[in-house]
């Protein structure tokens, strides 16, 4: 007996799944049109692979991966792709997203395909690959692309996979009829999962209401290691922070993952794609969806091309359409309603209902807070459900998010036992949304000020280049005067100098000879302050010679450190050299001080004047 | 064909604000019957008087509000407090003395706050202690002697000539102090044996208030069981009394028994139905509890060194003042963090 948790909170929502579970699966058919929207994962859009009038073959992929977390979308069947442009998706915004759009041609030709079937000699990053190109992404819900997620940061170990059988949304019987029907390949599809993430425990979790679901599991399961742990019915178990911590006890940190807990979670429909992309080679191109309510003549589940338009699947299902006031996509607790039956079925979609009047009446009028704490009771992320909506009806959204609004999961279950009818999910999601436009506001603005003091400090670094530039030529007049000067004592110098270089330290030598040279020069530039008109470009030579004499000294004594360590035979040498030019460096700071001296005395009175 | 268009949850649970206090009138319905049947007719003439006060002056202040009058008086708020008024009153106050209360309970406590939801008071007892200090002689000397419905108790003509006219002459007789104002006064003078051979104390506990609290128990875990409202307030509350009692008051000659605590006064129907209030009381399960057992502790602290037999009414109204604090300082631990915010560390730690 597998241990369970519980969560907090939770409802019990009338379940109303048998409406849909009457009849196995149904094929849904090849409608006249096939409507393919790039983006129906989470990420990046897909970009287009194939032009207008091309005739593509049923499994070929028609656009590819983009940049980013992306997967491609593949033909669901043979046809001619007609137009790719901007048609209505399936969001909550009834927006209208970049689609392709394909003619089928009704001889459903399948491209080729390379099934495999001992994936246990490929490497593993093979297999992802194979789930990459196969196109699947999450089919719970958010549609996050299976290959990254089954594959975490190296630094997260996976100690638990688990298969999310619990479909806790009233009405949705999706998964529960995949189980029943294709437990064979949800096994073999979490096997594969399981083995590219090699955790210690893989486990699926099934409310207690799908005792058939759980029964075929049981079979498919034989001589394996994988558990079934049947949980208590309780919305919202199959939450993915819920599940998680029914099955172990854990909770996913606020604002982490579950692979930061070692957890990974996957959902029925993905493991069924995995399996197929896999063994049969088949991307995913169709999905199960459970078409209910009582506005339906035929409610059921239906085997469903991606793409179809939900006026063709509700068609199949017998709508009626004079008895239908509301059609929600996804459960009633969390899905959104559609203003048009235009949109298509996407790998996320997993249930549609077609509800009448009655089924789903309109709430009673809101009324003042209670302050009865049920919302609280039930909620179960632990929030404090009513002072968040205090705060956002206030737009103190600061306090809201104090209170982790942001960790609320919109499951729906304080509003639903709300006895004032307060719709307290949609101030959240109003809060939230206000809260993101002000973020987004303040990046643009943060950004902004970025720019502009970035151009300001261009703009002051261009203007010290400038003056740099400057002084550098008054630098170079003054030092081609200096080096006349000096010309006859440098002379002798270098005389001896030459000799030395023939000495095994010639590098070393070479620098002591050069500073030599030029630390004598300043000397006499030093003396030769008597001149006054060379006094000015006098002084900055000699600050100049300064600073090299003082930066070969010290690269001098870094030579010398370095051949103390490796006790190389030169060190005496060095050794003296480096005390010559210690001389040297005094001597240049003196002159340097001297000249100084004199130019103040000099330049005071001007500068007064 | 056009949709509705509803933001999500699509399903509700169909048990608005109005059936919870609907749920709650009926769950204090033992609690009157037992009051009739030991008491006499005053407390249900109380109770029909001050709803009937409660409903007028809330839909007179919804109409110089400008307020739906209709929709607002059917969320049943206000018949509860009356209701709850209505069965703490002595049985035979001056009918005046009840709609003063009544009307400072709604339009001062709960209306001039905002209305339903914003009062920080639990109304009922605003109106309460109000005419406990306005009213001390009428609050103190109304109370009937235990006598069966069906045998002697002043007759329903009776009870409402007295409550109408404000005079006692014709339940002369018929009245008396009760249980624990009777021990407390004469505690200091008696010894515990002495002072419970008064009439008013009877064989068990407290003639006829033993059935009442009894009955206003079982309603309140009705309440709890229909989940209506959560045990900790009650049983916080409860246990606090007990836990002071049995801390304080073993000295039977010096301070009333845990028995007499709990049975004698307005004990249950304050654990069950006043404390819970939802608008007044803290919030978290965690907030509950301390706001629960604040108010055990005051009511034995006022009880037994205050200067009022039964503290009820102000016991909540001080620990109403806390709830904005408890509330602050018991957020909480939401999934997925380490600890709740709080204001300041303490407790819990040893
Ligand atoms: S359930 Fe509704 S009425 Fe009750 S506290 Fe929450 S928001 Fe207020
Ligand atoms: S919608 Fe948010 S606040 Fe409401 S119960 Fe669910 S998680 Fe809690």
């Amino acid at each position: 007996m597998t241990k369970l948790w519980d969560f907090n909170g939770g409802i019990h929502p009338a379940e109303n799944k048998e409406i849909s579970t009457g009849r196995s699966i149904q094929v849904a058919g090849i409608p006249a049109q096939l409507v393919l929207p790039l983006q129906q994962h989470l990420g990046a859009p897909a970009e287009p692979s194939v032009n207008v009038g091309d005739r593509v073959l049923k499994g070929q992929k028609i656009a590819d991966v983009s940049h980013g977390k992306c997967v491609p979308v593949h033909a669901p069947t043979s046809g001619v792709i007609e137009s790719i442009g901007d048609y209505p998706v399936p969001h909550p915004s009834g927006m209208a997203d970049r689609c392709i759009v394909l003619k089928p041609d009704g001889k459903d030709e399948w491209c080729e395909r390379f099934p495999i079937s001992d994936y246990r000699s490929l490497e593993r990053d093979q297999v992802l690959g194979i789930i990459h190109s196969a196109g699947i992404a999450g089919m719970g819900g958010a549609g996050f692309p299976t290959d990254i997620k089954l594959k975490p940061p190296r630094d997260r170990k996976v100690d638990t996979l688990i298969l999310n059988g619990a479909e806790c949304e009233p009405y949705i019987t999706a998964d529960d009829m995949t189980m029943r029907e294709r437990a064979d390949k949800v096994v073999a599809g979490l096997k594969i999962m399981a083995w590219i993430l090699r955790p210690e425990r893989c486990v699926i979790g099934i409310e207690d209401n799908k005792p058939e679901a759980a029964v075929a599991l049981r079979e498919a399961i034989q001589g394996t290691q994988i558990e079934i742990a049947v949980i208590p019915t309780k919305y919202p178990s199959g939450g993915e922070k819920q599940l998680i911590q029914i099955l172990t006890g854990m909770e996913v940190p606020s604002g982490g993952i579950p692979a930061d807990i070692g957890v990974i979670c996957q959902n029925i429909g993905t493991a069924v794609a995995v399996a197929q992309a896999v063994f049969e080679g088949s991307p995913l191109i169709s999905r199960v969806v459970t078409v209910t309510g009582e506005a339906l003549e035929r409610p059921g589940n239906f085997d469903v091309l991606l793409g179809t338009p939900m006026t063709y699947l509700l068609e199949q299902a017998g709508l009626q359409p004079d008895r239908v006031s509301r059609l929600v996509l996804g459960g009633p607790m969390m899905g959104y309603t559609l203003n048009t039956t235009a949109v298509p079925v996407i790998k996320t979609s997993n249930c549609i209902i077609a509800a009448t009047a009655s089924e789903l009446p309109a709430p009673p009028p809101e009324q003042a807070c209670i302050r009865c704490g049920q919302c609280a009771e039930v909620c179960p992320m632990e929030l404090l459900p009513q002072q968040l909506f205090w705060h956002a009806k206030a737009t103190e959204f600061e306090k809201a998010e104090h209170l982790n609004l942001f960790d609320c999961i919109e499951c729906g279950a304080c509003s639903y036992v709300c006895p004032s009818s307060i719709p307290l999910v949609q101030y959240y999601r109003y809060a939230k949304g206000e809260i993101r436009v002000q973020r987004a506001e303040q990046l643009k603005a943060d950004r902004a000020r970025e720019r502009f003091e970035a151009r300001q400090e261009r703009l002051e670094r261009e203007q010290q280049e400038k003056e740099l530039r400057r002084k550098e030529r008054a630098k170079a007049a003054a030092e081609a005067q200096a080096k006349k000067k000096a010309e006859a004592e440098k002379a002798a110098d270098s005389g001896e100098a030459v000799d030395e270089r023939a000495a095994k330290s010639a590098l070393v030598e070479q620098a002591l000879a050069r500073k030599k040279a030029s630390t004598e020069a300043s000397t006499a530039k030093a003396t030769a302050t008597a001149e006054p008109e060379l006094e000015l470009p006098d002084l900055e030579t000699l600050e100049k010679q300064f600073t090299q004499a003082q930066s070969k000294l010290e690269s001098m004594q870094a030579m010398l450190e370095d051949a103390k360590a490796q006790q190389a035979d030169n060190v005496d040498k060095l050794e003296r050299a480096v005390a010559k030019n210690h001389d040297r460096v005094k001597r240049a700071e003196e002159a340097l001080a001297d000249a100084r001296k004199t130019l103040a005395a000099q330049t005071e009175p001007q500068s007064i004047k | 064909m056009a949709f509705v268009q509803q933001s999500s949850p699509h399903a509700h649970k169909a048990r608005p604000t109005s059936k919870v206090m609907l749920w709650v009138i009926l769950a204090a319905l033992p609690g009157l019957l037992a009051q009739t049947l030991f008491f006499g007719w005053g407390n249900l003439i109380n109770v029909v008087w001050c709803i009937a006060i409660a409903l007028a002056s809330e839909a007179a202040v919804l109409k110089l509000r400008s307020k739906p009058i209709a929709f607002v008086l059917k969320d049943n708020t206000a018949a509860v407090t009356g209701l709850l008024l209505g069965l703490s009153m002595p049985q035979f106050a001056p009918w005046w003395v009840s709609a003063v209360a009544v009307i400072s309970a709604i339009v001062i406590a709960k209306q001039l706050y905002g209305g339903l939801g914003s009062n920080p008071f639990n109304p009922a007892m605003v109106g309460y202690a109000l005419v406990l200090i306005s009213f001390p002689v009428a609050m103190t000397t109304n109370w009937a002697e235990p006598a069966l419905l069906w045998e002697g108790a002043p007759s329903f003509g009776d009870t409402l000539a007295a409550i109408a006219s404000g005079q006692q002459t014709a339940v002369d007789g018929w009245t008396m102090a009760t249980p624990l104002d009777e021990y407390k006064h004469k505690i200091g003078s008696h010894t515990a044996s002495e002072v419970l051979a008064h009439p008013t104390f009877g064989e068990g506990v407290a003639r006829g208030w033993e059935w009442v609290n009894a009955a206003f128990l079982l309603g309140g875990l009705v309440l709890i069981g229909l989940r209506i409202i959560t045990w900790h307030i009650p049983a916080a509350f409860l246990g606090a009394l007990i836990v002071m009692s049995l801390a304080f008051g073993s000295n039977a000659d010096q301070f009333a028994p845990l028995s007499l605590h709990l049975l004698a006064g307005g004990t249950m129907l304050g654990a069950f139905f006043i404390a819970t209030d939802p608008v007044s009381a803290a919030t978290s399960h965690q907030g509950k509890l301390i706001y629960g057992a604040g108010i055990g502790v005051l009511i034995y602290l006022i009880r037994s060194w205050g200067n009022y037999p039964d503290a009820v009414a102000f016991s909540v109204l001080l620990m109403n003042f806390a709830v904005p604090f408890i509330d602050h300082y018991t957020p909480p631990r939401t999934y997925g963090h380490h600890k709740p915010r709080r204001g300041f560390s303490g407790g819990g730690r040893s």
